[in-house]
């Protein structure tokens, strides 16, 4: 059936309204818009590491899911929930149980990039039948803005600080949407808010409905730790697809499929200027910094064409 | 109608947990638990049990695992030792604070550093305020009545129950056992029926959540009257059990207290050294005895402080130590319990013996009764931190 955001919106959110998410916040929007990739007749339980979302979403005595619902640690949102796909089968087997179950894990970059990166290596080789879904913000931003693995080259943290000696962080960010490809599971994706959604939630519905382990990455911009008014998060998204500084693309089954190709692919500036974590970088002597990004950015976008097969 | 066997002691765990045929296991192997899971996943893979064997990457996602699968609404098991039980220390809080039954099964062994494979009780002893209920085995025949009676219990208290047995003394030892029919375990255990569950499709649930200064307390006071109920339902789940098999447990054993001038407290295997001790002791003609904890947590501080209201001295035996420059834990408790109880007269000294597999000789524990006659004759109790049998 055809895409259509009128259709889609007007399911029932299994995700609430009432949580206390940010303005301006990417992850309540990816949570919301991958919950609703989900048939309605299924039942699923979700899983959150410990993160922004958790304890926003989840206070108790309140809860934002309609659904069923753990949080365990920080680093461990994908055994936990491979704990309970487990039983979903042993109940199945001993018929005890007769609906059907979906299984999401929701993990910031810091608890999926880092501390939780064990756990979920762990539970995608061993193939449960289950989405671990990163809403990457790029920082420890439950924590005040901390580098992660995934923080971005150059930008300015609370451990990184912007200083006289070191210029914001000194690595770059970490390819983990490949490193989960280098798992062999079934389904992999990197995708953000663009347009009328479409992107984000076919992939949703892909990583839920293919069996077996799926992983998905989705940009989820933070206003405090980026430092964008929050009414500009979607043209923040759109600049990072357009820059190619976070590509759409999909890995079926160990194939990769470009999900779209800008026309004009714009200068790396058009992203960093938006933000303020990045405007150390422009200013004067700082030139060099931009051009060492926009190599890279460079770089990874013509190995994604050559994995995709677009590169002649 | 009982068996009889051979076996050793991780054998007869995992011999219970295939008779009890749990819904999901998660492990991961170390030193000396490793042939837990071993065993067991032979018989997930020769089709002897239907349980889903989950081999995870580490002890924290085995952890991890068992409160995902008890949450989901099924009973989990795992099994570990020393670093293992450390590494999943953090969810060791989790799994009682979500009051998960989760059963666990410790062959206990010496924390690093420096690292050593043989036994003391430094791990079992450092997550013993993570809200676990905690039985401890003298015998392969314990570890394995223990184990047959932990899902009773914990289930009964919404609490995570550790079945703790001695590495390589009892874990790798082979003894005579005697084994129970499988049917008539499986009635004695019974089916596992959570009130609130993840996997309940007309009743969504959410577990885990942030609990603000609000909320916090309370949980924790609830958690620490499920352990205040724990003390009985041991006992009753005992009773029910003796009554099926003849063999009977309480939160203590008594040995030779009943006139005993001079007493030891101690816990795990060293308590078979002991009784031989007690003997040759008695024989000679000394009013000596022994306390044996089966259940650490809850401690049975009353039972400890009536076992020994009578007696001139006595020492704790701790197979760990606090490092707090003045006792082990088992002295700093029975301690405790004596003053609640309004118990003065006993001296007390702490002995950290058996570290990182030291052997513990019958001559070792009477040396520490030598200690106490001498204390007892002169009411000089001198040092009350002592360490058995090292050089120094």
């Amino acid at each position: 059936m055809a895409y259509n955001l009128k259709e889609n919106v007007m399911k029932e959110d299994r995700f609430t309204g009432g949580h206390r998410m940010c303005a301006g916040c990417g992850c309540p929007i990816a949570v919301r818009t991958v919950l609703r990739a989900l048939e309605p007749e299924d039942h699923a339980v979700v899983c959150s590491a410990t993160c922004c979302l958790e304890v926003s979403s989840f206070m108790y005595p309140y809860t934002s899911y309609k659904d069923s619902f753990i949080h365990n640690a920080f680093e461990n949102a994908a055994a936990t929930l491979s704990g309970v796909e487990t039983a979903y089968h042993a109940m199945k087997k001993r018929g005890k149980l007769d609906a059907t179950y979906k299984f999401i894990a929701f993990g910031g970059d810091g608890g999926t990039y880092d501390i939780g990166f064990q756990s979920l290596s762990g539970a995608m080789e061993r193939g449960h039948d289950m989405v671990y879904v990163c809403y990457d913000n790029e920082a420890y931003m439950n924590t005040g803005i901390q580098r992660s693995s995934s923080t971005p080259h150059f930008a300015d943290t609370t451990t990184t600080p912007v200083g006289k000696v070191v210029p914001g962080k000194p690595q770059q960010k970490k390819n983990l949407t490949k490193i989960m490809v280098a798992h062999g599971i079934p389904y992999v994706a990197q995708t953000t808010f663009i347009g009328n959604f479409k992107d984000i939630t076919e992939k949703s519905h892909k990583a839920i409905y293919t069996p077996g382990a799926a992983f998905l990455n989705v940009m989820a911009p933070c206003p405090r730790g980026w430092r964008y008014p929050s009414e500009k998060l979607m043209e923040i998204t759109k600049l990072a697809v357009e820059t190619c500084v976070w590509p759409l693309y999909e890995v079926i089954e160990g194939k990769y499929i470009l999900s779209y190709k800008p026309k004009n692919k714009l200068p790396v500036e058009e992203y960093l200027k938006a933000q303020g974590r990045f405007a150390h970088m422009f200013k004067p002597g700082n030139e060099w910094m931009i051009e060492e990004v926009q190599k890279e950015v460079d770089k990874n976008w013509e190995d994604l064409l050559k994995l995709c097969d677009l590169d002649r | 109608m009982s068996i009889r066997e051979r076996l050793s002691g991780n054998e007869a765990v995992a011999y219970a947990m295939k008779q009890i045929n749990p819904d999901v296991m998660g492990a991961y192997p170390i030193t000396p638990s490793t042939e837990i899971p071993q065993y067991f996943s032979a018989y997930v893979d020769n089709g002897e049990v239907d349980t889903e064997f989950i081999a995870v990457e580490s002890e924290h996602s085995a952890m991890s695992t068992c409160i995902g699968a008890e949450a989901a609404g099924c009973r989990a098991i795992s099994a570990t030792s020393s670093c293992g039980l450390i590494y999943m220390a953090e969810m060791l809080y989790v799994a009682a604070s979500d009051r998960l039954p989760i059963t666990l099964a410790v062959s206990c062994r010496a924390l690093s550093g420096p690292i050593n494979i043989n036994n003391d009780h430094s791990d079992a002893m450092a997550v013993r305020d993570a809200g676990w209920l905690m039985l401890f085995a003298e015998t392969n025949q314990e570890a394995y009545d223990n184990y047959l009676q932990a899902m009773r219990i914990g289930e009964a208290v919404s609490l995570p129950i550790m079945i703790c047995q001695d590495g390589f003394i009892t874990s790798h030892a082979i003894e005579n056992i005697e084994l129970e029919e499988t049917e008539a375990v499986r009635k004695f255990v019974g089916e596992y029926k959570p009130q609130h569950y993840l996997l309940n499709k007309d009743e969504p649930m959410a577990v885990g959540p942030y609990s603000t200064p609000v909320y916090y307390m309370e949980t924790k006071r609830a958690q620490a009257q499920a352990m205040l109920d724990a003390k009985d339902v041991i006992k009753k789940v005992a009773d029910e059990f003796a009554a099926w098999t003849g063999r009977q447990y309480g939160l203590i054993e008594k040995y030779e207290m009943d006139d005993a001038e001079e007493a030891i407290i101690i816990i795990g295997s060293s308590a078979g050294t002991a009784r031989e001790a007690i003997k040759q002791l008695r024989a000679q003609g000394k009013k000596v005895g022994m306390i044996k904890i089966r259940s650490f947590r809850p401690f049975p501080a009353e039972e400890i402080a009536d076992a020994l209201k009578n007696v001139k001295a006595f020492a704790a035996m701790d197979k760990d130590d606090s490092f707090n420059a003045h006792c082990g834990p088992i002295f700093a408790e029975t301690c405790a319990g004596l003053y609640a109880n309004g118990i003065s007269g006993p001296k007390g000294i702490s002995y950290i013996y058996g570290l990182g597999g030291r052997d513990v000789r019958v001559e070792s524990i009477q040396h520490v009764f030598a200690d106490l006659e001498k204390i007892a004759k002169t009411g000089d109790v001198g040092e009350t931190y002592r360490y058995l049998d090292v050089r120094e």
